[in-house]
């Protein structure tokens, strides 16, 4: 079934069991993010050296799931690194299907592949990493792609 | 004739689709609904055969696309009850007639500080947003009915909301989220009482039973031809004559003037007056031919049928474990529109997976966030029925959502 693509386990695993949910009490910075067409809403906050990232968020599989990859691929990152894979998971995202995944930079990341087939759900995909990108630049760390999301 | 929802269905080249690989289960009528070949039809043969712009020509084709105009807007004033065609002004969509009303009606009221503009907590994003705006401008206050815990407008409140200051009040006739058709006849009394003016949304009822805006006796109601078998780009304000010819215009330009000179104009009475510029004219004809369409067939019978349809989805949604359904539960004074949960899983999954089916459904807060909010989730996911649905459509639903289950248990 088409949808294979979509809800792949390891995006149904980190759904279900997410890594690093709840928002810790020191941060530099936080954004909060809303999905106006759905209702999606992510809160990110981060520490400026990036030794934390937490956050909490009610929202569809996608999002969630995609939160928890964030969480597990950027959180203790130097800034650098942290924004070669934010690039690098944008333009997966942006990609309509037709971007090869680096497995050894994206990790669970890849898994989100898929995801760019579907036009309507690259928004839930991106939400946390456009916070993350927010909540980065007010704790004063400039990372990541700004993306024209075209859905 | 007895209604026939397969021989209805015959008329609707869309359901010739598939969707995935599935035969196409339409469930997103309140949405925006499917048009028949008879609508299309007409609207093709008129930019075929007819086109000229109205009410600034003399040559045939001119007269001809007038006279058409003129027709459809006779034939949607019928279609309500409207006592002449002239109350009947074309606009884009319902919100443009609720932005109508709010502007031109406002300046009509004068509104100031210590008036008050009462909604409710079940509306559409369109009867609420305007309000609001419409209070910011003036310093008038904006208040609202509640919803109960069954879906219903909760009118316990009634007097002390709509007292001596309230000035207009405009509510939902049916919720596009909850399904519940509002029973006005206490909130008109009651406006009546205090000199209220009293405007209904009718973009859900129009489409779906008969409206007759004598027997609801109200000022002021908007609907939009899309959701009843009409194309997009076309929508309805009806308004008592008097309080129209009263009204100041809100868009101006061409056709709505009576006399320009560089220092001032004159405004032409209603309908002109609200009709600025070259309306939507092929799709106002499409909406004369879905109305009659629709009166074709009969109000009467398409609300039958969608009772039907009705009862069946909430006995087999109730029957689906894990779903929780928002609004009444029985279809006593509720219309084919049912938002429901399924535990567990985010609705955006849900309608995910019922695509991928060929059922297409709704999701989101459907331009209605606070009714999201006031039963304490972010989103729900919506089926809804017109004339068309079947119950083999339902099933189809059901069994998508067993999938859901599956997918996300
Ligand atoms: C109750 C209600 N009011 C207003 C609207 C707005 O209709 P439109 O977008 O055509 O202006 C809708 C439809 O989306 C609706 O369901």
């Amino acid at each position: 079934m088409m949808l294979d693509g979509l809800y792949q386990d390891i995006i149904l695993d980190h759904y279900k069991h997410p890594h690093g949910r709840g928002l810790r009490e020191r941060f530099d910075g936080e954004a909060h993010h809303v999905n106006p067409t759905c209702g999606d809403e992510i809160t990110v906050r981060v520490n400026a050296d990036l030794s934390e990232i937490s956050y909490d968020g009610l929202g569809c599989s996608i999002s969630q799931a995609s939160a928890s990859v964030l969480h597990e691929l950027l959180q203790g990152r130097d800034a650098h690194d942290a924004g070669e894979i934010h690039q690098a998971f944008v333009e997966l995202m942006q990609g309509r299907g037709q971007v090869e995944p680096d497995e050894e930079m994206l990790g669970d990341g890849i898994a989100f592949a898929g995801v760019a087939k579907f036009p309507a759900r690259v928004k839930c995909a991106l939400l946390p990493w456009m916070a993350f990108k927010d909540a980065a630049a007010r704790a004063g760390v400039e990372v990541g792609a700004s993306p024209e999301v075209k859905a | 004739m007895s209604f026939d929802v397969a021989r209805v269905r015959k008329d609707f080249p869309i359901f010739e689709r598939e969707v995935n690989g599935h035969p196409l289960v339409y469930l997103d009528s309140a949405n925006t609904s499917q048009k028949p070949v008879q609508v299309l039809d007409v609207m093709r043969a008129h930019q075929e055969r007819h086109n000229g712009n109205v009410s600034r020509s003399v040559h045939t084709l001119g007269t001809e696309s007038t006279e058409r105009y003129e027709a459809a807007r006779a034939k949607v004033a019928a279609f309500i009850g409207a006592g002449r065609p002239d109350e009947v002004i074309f606009t884009k969509n319902s919100t443009e007639a609720i932005n109508l009303v709010a502007h031109a009606a406002g300046q009509l009221l004068a509104l100031g500080p210590g008036d008050e503009i009462v909604i409710s907590e079940m509306e559409h994003h369109s009867n609420l947003v305007p309000w609001q705006l419409l209070c910011e401008r003036t310093g008038a206050t904006l208040r609202w009915f509640g919803i109960t815990d069954e879906g219903r407008l909760d009118e316990s409140g009634l007097d002390e909301l709509v007292n001596e200051r309230t000035k207009l009040v405009s509510v939902v006739h049916m919720s596009n989220v909850l399904g519940t058709i509002n029973d006005v006849s206490a909130l008109v009394a009651r406006a009546r009482q205090v000199g209220a003016l009293v405007m209904l949304d009718c973009s859900q009822s129009v489409p779906h039973f008969p409206v007759d805006v004598r027997e609801l006796g109200v000022d002021f109601i908007a609907f939009t031809g899309h959701k009843m078998l009409g194309p997009t780009g076309i929508g309805v304000l009806w308004g008592r004559f008097d309080l129209l010819s009263e009204m100041p215009p809100f868009l101006a330009g061409g056709s709505m003037i009576e006399t320009v000179t560089m220092g001032r104009t004159t405004y032409a009475p209603p309908p002109a007056r609200f009709e600025a510029g070259t309306p939507p004219i092929t799709e106002a004809i499409g909406l004369g031919a879905a109305v009659d369409y629709l009166t074709g067939i009969g109000m009467d019978e398409i609300h039958r049928h969608e009772q039907e349809i009705t009862r069946y989805a909430l006995e087999q949604l109730s029957a689906v474990p894990d779903v929780r359904i928002y609004g009444p539960a029985s279809p006593a004074g509720r219309g084919g529109t049912v938002s429901f949960g399924v535990e567990g899983v985010h609705p955006h999954d849900v309608g995910q997976i019922l695509d991928a089916l060929g059922v297409e459904v709704r999701v989101g807060h459907h331009c209605a966030r606070p009714v999201c909010v006031r039963f304490g989730v972010p989103a729900m996911t919506r089926a809804s029925f017109y004339l068309y649905t079947t119950t083999e459509e339902i099933d189809a639903l059901a069994r998508g959502l067993d999938q859901v289950r599956k997918v996300f248990g």
